[in-house]
């Protein structure tokens, strides 16, 4: 039901998730922002059952911060990733697992740009472009035809708006809009909400 | 899994509260392990069965930002399978003088939280001589429902207040919690989105309102079997709470036969 997306460039990582926030067959909120802030550079993007979510993407939140109040810098992308896939892999065997999918993105300044995609057996694996949810099925092979590692960042933009059209054409839901953001080196930036009408 | 569209009498399953908020998962897996199953009683609906996704428990309940403040509106039916349980229950339960609290889901359960979040909402009030905001006490609220995630304690609650602007959140036992403009919980909510969404507007004035809130319960109660009775209705605003008279849904439904009626005769002529 609920879609992730994320597209690594040579400086820049750029994220998109959908807006819905549904119970059952009702959409409650068109406008839910499913990203959270770990820190300057680093987003995490978490979709998955109800109250899980909210709950361990704060944990995580939390727990960075923290990090860097202790020790006076940040963690790195890879550091909070790995952070991330622990916490999930211990509470996965004990009686109160987390059912999350994530996709972490963030911007290291010796390392570069990182996307990292987790799944909810805790799995890890560092890629150039990564999707979480059904929409992933049928915009993945969009992704492998057209993904190139020297993409700018509006040819990444258009690729981005190439998944969006297919979920709109393809998908039985509807998914009218999409949060984008960019991580680079400066930071993270809004971008331009992606909306798409009628088919 | 699913739940009978009930207010079903509270069982011993569900009364951990009383002793502490260990997770109610482990107490629930230690039970299951045992021979001896304490009686259980669920009223199960058999149309449950028929329809293809949960069924989200008998009962009509909206809330909705204007630009008059926030408008809470619930029928007033308490369903237990086929059964109308009772036809003249509460609904809406003032939590404190800016803040209402509109309840769907297992009523025993509801009735619970009512008072365990008002308990929790004075005492902090004492301890720390301010009132809590309406978001902290919806993430007190969704970190104390917490620990019975997973269980069969179902609550589904909508706060409805006023703290520096009008404010709507929605609270689940399933650990949801979403503030926005406009929800509606309960079996009855599609019939009552589908009111709600065309003709909501900010600009509404207080009577528009009110008169949404009331078409948009009626149209669900007319719809769904397991709303129906009354509608109570309260406005929040600045100044606080208050409560309109409760009522009958009958009259509604005559009223808007005899509207109908008049069209139908200004047509013909």
């Amino acid at each position: 039901m609920e879609y992730l997306i994320g597209i690594q460039g040579p400086d820049f990582v750029l994220v998109a998730a959908d807006n819905v926030a549904a119970s059952s067959i009702i959409q409650m909120k068109h406008d839910y922002d499913k990203m959270f802030k770990l820190s300057e550079k680093i987003l995490l993007l978490c979709v998955g059952e109800a109250g899980d979510t909210v709950q361990f993407a704060e944990y995580i939140q939390k727990n960075v911060q923290l990090y860097k109040m202790r020790n006076g810098y940040e963690l790195s992308p890879a550091a909070a990733a790995n952070f991330t896939r622990k916490n999930l892999a211990d509470y996965l065997r004990s009686r109160t697992p987390y059912h999350v999918n994530l996709l972490l993105a963030g911007y290291d300044d010796t390392d570069g740009p990182g996307l990292y995609y987790m799944d909810y057996l805790s799995s890890l694996a560092k890629a150039p472009f990564a999707a979480h949810g059904y929409g992933a099925y049928l915009t993945l092979s969009i992704l492998d035809r057209y993904y190139r590692p020297d993409l700018s960042r509006d040819e990444a933009v258009d690729l981005l708006k190439k998944c969006g059209e297919e979920l709109n054409k393809r998908f039985i839901l509807n998914l009218p809009s999409f949060t984008v953001r960019l991580i680079d080196k400066e930071g993270i930036h809004d971008l331009e909400k992606l909306t798409l009408g009628t088919k | 899994m699913e739940h009978g569209v009930c207010i079903c009498v509270c069982i011993s399953t569900s009364c951990h509260t009383c002793k502490s908020y260990k997770s109610a998962r482990t107490q629930k897996q230690m039970r299951k392990s045992s021979s001896i199953r304490p009686l259980q009683t669920r009223p199960v609906s058999l149309t449950l069965k028929i329809v293809p996704f949960r069924l989200a428990h008998g009962t009509t309940t909206l809330g909705f930002i204007f630009q008059g403040g926030v408008i809470a509106a619930a029928d007033t039916r308490a369903s237990a399978g086929g059964l109308v349980a009772c036809p003249a229950v509460h609904k809406i339960t003032p939590i404190h003088s800016h803040l209402v609290v509109t309840s769907s889901g297992s009523g025993a359960d509801c009735m619970l939280w009512e008072r365990i979040l008002i308990r929790e909402i004075r005492l902090y009030q004492l301890r720390h001589g301010h009132r809590l905001s309406i978001r902290a006490t919806a993430k007190l609220l969704s970190s104390m429902l917490h620990p019975f995630k997973g269980t069969e304690m179902c609550v589904a609650l909508t706060l409805c207040g006023w703290d520096n602007g009008p404010k709507l959140i929605y609270v689940c036992s399933d650990g949801a919690r979403l503030q926005g403009d406009v929800f509606s919980v309960g079996s009855g909510s599609p019939y009552a989105y589908g009111v709600l969404d065309r003709e909501l507007r900010w600009s509404l004035s207080k009577g528009e309102a009110i008169s949404l809130a009331r078409e948009a319960v009626f149209r669900a109660t007319h719809r769904d079997a397991y709303s129906g009775n009354n509608v109570d209705l309260f406005h929040i605003t600045a100044q606080g709470w208050s409560q309109r008279k409760r009522e009958d849904l009958k009259e509604e439904y005559y009223r808007d036969k005899e509207k109908k009626g008049k069209k139908k005769n200004d047509k013909l002529k």
